[in-house]
């Protein structure tokens, strides 16, 4: 019982911090899961992560799902995304009851800017993790960086650059094979 | 009974968009045109709210609709009604992933899929830094916003050299947004 509590708390501090979408939510889903339990590695939160983009549903929530049932199976997947959306639903249903136009105050605009910062800083430095994780040898920095071209200057969406990026990887490892 | 029709309308919602939170946006501006729920103006205060406002953005337009469509109830179950496919989905493929955890091709694939995770996330970081840091409208001297700049290397060394739990600087951020304009 305390574990489902603690996912449903885990995921609670997460759904409360987590500004910007689904890539907002890896820094502390690192030091949640990862680095204080141990419950999932890194390379299972990007495989997560990854899986996520491409099935249906929201990118955090689902994320969420995956390390529940990592964990406690079916209740622990519940439990988590229980806690993910709970956040939302109190701060959504205050901001829609009371505060509808609490975003037009100027104090609450300077501390969004500065949210928005320490967001940039949280997400780049997720991304040098996940970089050493994922970019293991030069077939993946090219994956990389063709990866990375194609989603900064064009309008693709994530999920035939996932579905490529596993063809090519499955497509390399076979060739290694042989 | 209009409860049921939330919960119907959000489930389909969850279960056919792809691709993050905005991906439910011409769901809910085809909501907005059957229903009387909720009008395509206030569907954009809606945007700006659930950008804005910690907690998945497909979650909190969810919550907003269904508050908007019939009060308290209505947000928890719209949200319900969102959650309640990703859970059927998301396990089904767990209890996959986990059965055929060791195979070769799994592996293979999670090899390729790696890095792309990386580049997509450090696309996502890229829209938020270059709007935070940089005025991409303005001349080259006002180019770089210099002290958010210089506030974010702060943050940055902050971070690597003490390694505290992200809410901390999260929240250290928004105080000091509130004294030094960014």
């Amino acid at each position: 019982m305390k574990e489902y509590l603690d996912l449903f708390c885990i995921f609670t501090r997460i759904g409360a911090v987590t500004f910007g979408g689904g890539y907002a939510m890896l820094p502390i889903l690192r030091k949640e899961i990862v680095q204080n339990r141990g419950w999932a590695t890194d390379e299972e939160i990007m495989d997560y992560y990854a899986i996520s983009q491409c099935t249906p549903g929201i990118i955090a929530v689902n994320t969420a799902i995956f390390v529940g049932y990592k964990c406690k199976k079916e209740l622990g997947a519940i439990a988590s995304a229980l806690g993910m959306v709970f956040p939302s639903i109190v701060i959504i249903l205050i901001i829609a009851m009371f505060l509808s136009n609490i975003m037009s105050y100027p104090v609450v605009q300077m501390a969004f800017a500065g949210i928005r910062i320490a967001v940039g800083v949280l997400v780049v430095n997720a991304t040098v993790t996940l970089f050493k994780k994922g970019v293991v040898d030069k077939s993946t920095l090219v994956i990389f960086a063709l990866v990375f071209i194609i989603l900064m200057f064009t309008s693709v969406s994530p999920i035939p650059v996932v579905i490529g990026s596993a063809l090519i990887g499955i497509l390399l490892k076979a060739r290694e094979g042989k | 009974m209009v409860l049921f029709t939330l919960f119907f309308e959000f489930f389909k919602i969850g279960l056919f968009s792809v691709g993050g939170g905005l991906a439910t946006l011409p769901f809910l501006y085809d909501l907005a045109d059957k229903y009387t729920w909720f009008t395509r103006t206030e569907l954009v205060n809606m945007i700006a709210i659930s950008e804005s406002t910690p907690g998945p953005i497909g979650v909190n337009m969810a919550t907003y609709a269904g508050y908007n469509a019939a009060g308290i109830l209505g947000g928890v179950v719209a949200t319900m009604g969102i959650v309640v496919p990703a859970l059927i989905v998301i396990i089904s493929i767990a209890k996959v992933l986990t059965k055929f955890k060791n195979n070769k091709y799994v592996d293979a694939a999670f090899y390729g899929i790696r890095p792309a995770v990386a580049a997509l996330i450090l696309a996502s970081a890229w829209d938020v830094i270059q709007s935070t840091l940089f005025r991409v409208d303005k001349t080259m001297m006002e180019f770089f916003n210099w002290p958010a700049l210089i506030f974010f290397a702060i943050l940055y060394y902050l971070l690597v050299k003490y390694q505290k739990h992200p809410i901390l600087y999260i929240a250290l951020a928004a105080v000091v947004g509130m004294f030094i304009s960014f």
